[in-house]
């Protein structure tokens, strides 16, 4: 069976090649110098076999999704998790260092300093990452892909790395409660309380400077920046990459440098889902405390009518949103493939 | 070596002869493994408990530690014994040479047996081993090899078929691909080929067999063999000809399919089976398959400790095929008109942007007082107002959001319309959108409509002017311009080499004429042309409720007074029109005649 394969965008510009390179290197020292300031916690480093499957985040005052975290990460099959805490005071570092398979670090210093913790996150990847296939996430994104129940990570590796793909492009699934945001409860397992998602209406497009495809919208988008557009939230996420030395996250695991595993994004291949639990009620007193400290966003000024409406407690409800089921529900609407994965 | 090695080949082949096994046929299973060593045990052990002697190949680059502690843990097992080691890279000669070497042992080491099976480490029994006994002793003297020329099979991938028999190839595939693709292009160039050994015909097939005694020894014995294995030396994937070329040279009788289930992706990468496939391999009745996937244990557990129904039944793959090739179709061409993070494709790449058929109609609305709720019952399908208002996106019933969270705020619209009309017609899969369009509307997509293959556009040129004409506004010959202007542009992209869509275009005055017929053919066009022979027409019961156009001829020629022409609705008379049929409506304002379309 032959068909007509869609060819690769053409290659960047030597001027843009160029650009792109001096970025990277500069944000290699930048994460050189973030990881001399990280404090290790717990070093269980020792205990990483060859070919690991690895996860690495940054975290703050999250024990109310922490335990579903780690038990769901730990059910795909992530064998070592390398987590920085930045200053957490409500027990999270304490919970993280008495694990037996998690590596912690402290980092007392700005976490928008250290560009949203990605500087900390792109240290603890060039010192552990290479050769590994690596999860960067947040506290408050899950992974699922297709088959995930049965095949695990160690399935979906295999796949990616038997079809020569170096990463697994995503999107950001945002749940959110059936209720106003200000009224919703919440338990332990944040699905349970965040069972609504909108099931389209994001926008793909091409990033100029790194040649990388961005999915924008989302119901935060939708209902936070309904006038501009323009500051919607991006949707698409890379976070699971066979890591390579001197490879680093640019913004986010929203693309990462050097551009060419970014390319994956190019032909119904395989991807997977972030199920992002940010919405849930402490959402509220959250973006209280992150206004005052002005640590979120390229410019937190501009963000001042997003805190506005998070404080009013949104509704993010319409009648088109959808109840999750999973992963195949979210194949069946579009938003991940399987990329012929049987 | 090579003359004692056959010499006691057919000692054995005619020894087997004389003493048939009891139970039909002795069935030898000759293993090549290079990884996954405790799940190739299993199976040994599931072989050496149905009574057939095994002959393992293990791979030479698998380190002598590992090879030797799996030798001893299968001590136990006085039928599994292990060949000479070559080195099997993928697409060499190794592989044959490993096959080759394991066959003339099991033959030597095995008098008694009556079949080979090749399998490798990856390979999954899914019956029991007495249930292949049967099912081959019920079938004496027949080769299972898929065996096809190379003329016959569109199977290959990556554009080699014939040419693996008659280029030389000296490289690696996965290691040296430059070269390797550097020496075909020279071959090719210079035109070098080689010549096919007298004696055989070049077929292809799946990489597992099961072959009779008499076959594989005639194979291993030939004369002739030191020529062939020579030239298949430097032949392609020789894995994939050597034994179905020669079996073709040998053989009583052949059944040209595999007993070993495998399937192939769209890169020629086998596909493998995890532990959700239970159901559909358990289904398949096939005998053997591969590739499983080391860590289903799931699978491993289910179908080694098969203990059969009994009933002698026929592998039946289709059912699995069918849903392979549902796959592979998918990946080879996606969903079209699906845009995600894993689906980008190229302008012009990948199909038609958009998921589905859609219809775009200008000037109808304008024209028909009714004409949305009218389209709705006289196709069923949804009909929308003006999606790209600039005040407002329009849908059907007004509602603030429509199908899969869009929004109706035109800014979220405008940022990426595109987007958002592929993501109306993907979330709506199923259901046939429609909408009205005009030159009051953002011009963002007036390429894309036309250029959509899945677009379907009916036009009434000038139309835009009936809301003018009813309603002054103070501008009017600025505002008027300003719509010709825009539609013009409109209709030069309508009308340009690149449109794709299916296009109706009238004037205002050509659609006057006859505006039953019009419609008809308007809505004709929602038909895809394909199913047009034999879909029913949807038929024009009532008709739209046409606008009041009295005085309209006369308005125009006032505009072309003032200095401003307008021409994209064709030629009015300065008079009513008298359009076909047309009478007063009971409904109608005293004093102005309307148009009634019957």
């Amino acid at each position: 069976m032959r068909a007509l394969a869609i060819p690769p965008p053409p290659p960047p510009t030597l001027r843009r090649r160029l650009r792109l390179g001096w970025k990277r290197l500069r944000l290699l020292a930048r994460a050189r110098r973030a990881g001399a300031a990280l404090e290790p916690v717990a070093d269980r480093t020792g205990g990483i076999r060859p070919g690991a499957r690895l996860a690495v985040a940054v975290l703050r005052d999250e024990a109310l999704r922490l335990g579903h975290w780690l038990e769901h990460h730990r059910r795909l099959g992530v064998d070592h998790f390398l987590i920085v805490d930045n200053a957490s005071t409500d027990g999270t570092a304490e919970r993280l260092a008495a694990e037996p398979d998690i590596s912690l670090w402290r980092a007392g210093g700005s976490y928008r300093a250290s560009r949203f913790g990605m500087d900390w996150a792109n240290a603890l990847l060039g010192r552990w990452g290479p050769g590994h296939w690596c999860l960067t996430l947040d506290a408050d994104e899950l992974l699922v892909f297709p088959f995930w129940e049965e095949r695990g990570l160690s399935g979906l590796v295999a796949r990616l790395e038997a079809t020569g793909r170096p990463a697994l492009p995503c999107l950001m699934v945002e749940l959110y409660p059936d209720a106003p945001l200000a009224g919703a409860a919440c338990g332990p397992d944040p699905l349970a309380a965040l069972p609504l998602f909108d099931p389209g209406g994001f926008w793909t497009e091409r990033q100029r400077t790194h040649g990388c495809v961005l999915v924008r919208g989302g119901p935060r988008g939708r209902v936070l920046f309904a006038d501009r557009p323009g500051l919607a939230p991006v949707m698409s996420k890379t976070p699971l990459v066979r890591w390579q030395r001197g490879w680093v996250y640019v913004n986010s695991t929203h693309f990462l440098l050097p551009a060419a595993p970014n390319l994956v994004w190019e032909d119904g291949g395989l991807s997977g889902a972030l199920l992002h639990t940010k919405l849930l009620p402490d959402l509220l007193p959250r973006s209280a405390a992150e206004r005052l400290r002005a640590e979120h966003f390229t410019d937190p000024r501009a963000h001042e009518p997003y805190y506005d409406r998070i404080a009013l407690g949104p509704d993010f409800r319409h009648p088109g949103s959808a109840r999750f089921e999973g992963w195949r529900q979210l194949e069946a609407l579009g938003l991940l493939e399987r990329g012929g994965w049987t | 070596m090579t003359g004692s090695v056959q010499g006691r080949l057919r000692r054995a082949s005619a020894a087997a002869g004389r003493t048939p096994a009891a139970d039909g046929t002795v069935l030898g299973i000759v293993m090549l493994v290079h990884t996954a060593f405790d799940r190739a045990e299993q199976v040994i052990r599931f072989w050496a408990r149905g009574g057939c002697p095994v002959v393992v190949h293990v791979d030479r680059v698998v380190p002598r530690r590992a090879h030797d502690a799996f030798v001893l843990r299968l001590r136990d097992l006085p039928g599994v014994s292990f060949s000479r080691r070559h080195r099997c890279e993928w697409g060499t000669w190794g592989i044959v040479a490993a096959t080759l070497a394991s066959c003339e042992a099991m033959l030597a080491r095995h008098p008694e047996v009556g079949h080979v099976l090749l399998a490798s480490g990856s390979c999954l029994p899914l019956r029991p081993v007495a249930e292949l006994r049967a099912y081959l002793a019920e079938r004496p003297g027949t080769d299972f090899i898929e065996s096809a020329t190379t003329a016959d099979v569109p199977w290959t991938v990556g554009g080699l078929s014939e040419e693996r028999f008659t280029l030389h190839f000296p490289f690696a595939w996965r290691r040296q691909r430059r070269l390797f693709d550097r020496w075909v292009a020279i071959q090719r160039r210079l035109g070098l080929r080689r010549a096919i050994p007298d004696g055989i015909v070049p077929h292809m097939g799946s990489q597992w067999w099961c072959l009779t005694r008499a076959t594989l020894a005639a194979i291993l014995t030939d004369p002739d063999r030191p020529r062939f294995d020579r030239y298949f030396r430097r032949v392609w994937i020789p894995d994939e000809s050597y034994f179905q070329t020669l079996a073709r040279r040998h053989t009583a009788r052949i059944e040209s399919r595999s007993l070993t289930l495998s399937k192939f992706d769209w890169q020629g990468k086998p596909h493998v089976f995890y532990d959700d496939h239970l159901p559909l391999l358990r289904r398949s009745d096939c005998f053997v398959a591969r590739k499983i996937w080391p860590h289903a244990e799931g699978l491993y557990q289910a179908f080694l400790s098969e203990t059969g129904h009994g009933l002698p039944r026929e592998p039946n793959p289709s059912k699995i095929d069918r849903v392979f090739a549902k796959a592979v179709e998918r990946r080879t061409r996606g969903r079209p008109g699906l845009w995600m993070q894993s689906r980008f494709p190229r302008e012009g790449w990948g199909g038609p942007p958009t998921a589905g058929p859609y219809s775009v109609f200008e000037g109808f609305a304008e024209l028909f007082e009714d004409w949305e709720e009218w389209l709705a019952r006289a196709t069923g399908a949804r009909v929308h107002g003006h999606l790209f208002a600039p005040g407002r996106v329009e849908w059907e019933g007004r509602g603030p959001t429509f199908a899969g969270a869009l929004p109706d705020n035109p800014r979220w619209r405008d940022h990426n319309a595109q987007m958002f009309l592929r993501n109306l017609v993907w979330n709506t899969r199923g259901e046939r959108q429609c909408f009205q369009f005009g030159p009051r509307d953002s011009q963002l997509l007036s390429w894309d409509f036309a250029k959509d293959p899945n677009a379907q556009i009916a036009v009434i040129s000038g139309a835009w002017i009936v809301p003018l004409f009813r309603d002054p506004p103070p501008d009017l010959r600025a505002e008027a311009a300003r719509l010709q202007r825009i539609e013009s542009d409109h209709l030069a992209a309508l009308r340009s080499p690149h449109a794709k869509a299916r296009i109706r275009i009238w004037t205002l005055a050509e659609f006057l004429e006859n505006p039953a017929e019009a419609l008809q053919s308007a809505l004709d066009d929602m038909v895809p042309a394909r199913a047009a022979a034999t879909a029913p027409r949807p038929r024009l019961a009532s008709l739209p409720r046409l606008a009041d156009l009295t005085g309209l001829g006369a308005f125009l020629q006032g505009l072309k007074n003032a200095g401003m022409h307008p021409y994209l609705m064709g030629d009015l008379p300065p008079d009513p029109p008298q359009a076909g049929g047309a009478a007063p409506s009971a409904a109608a304002p005293p004093g102005r005649r309307p148009y009634l379309v019957r």
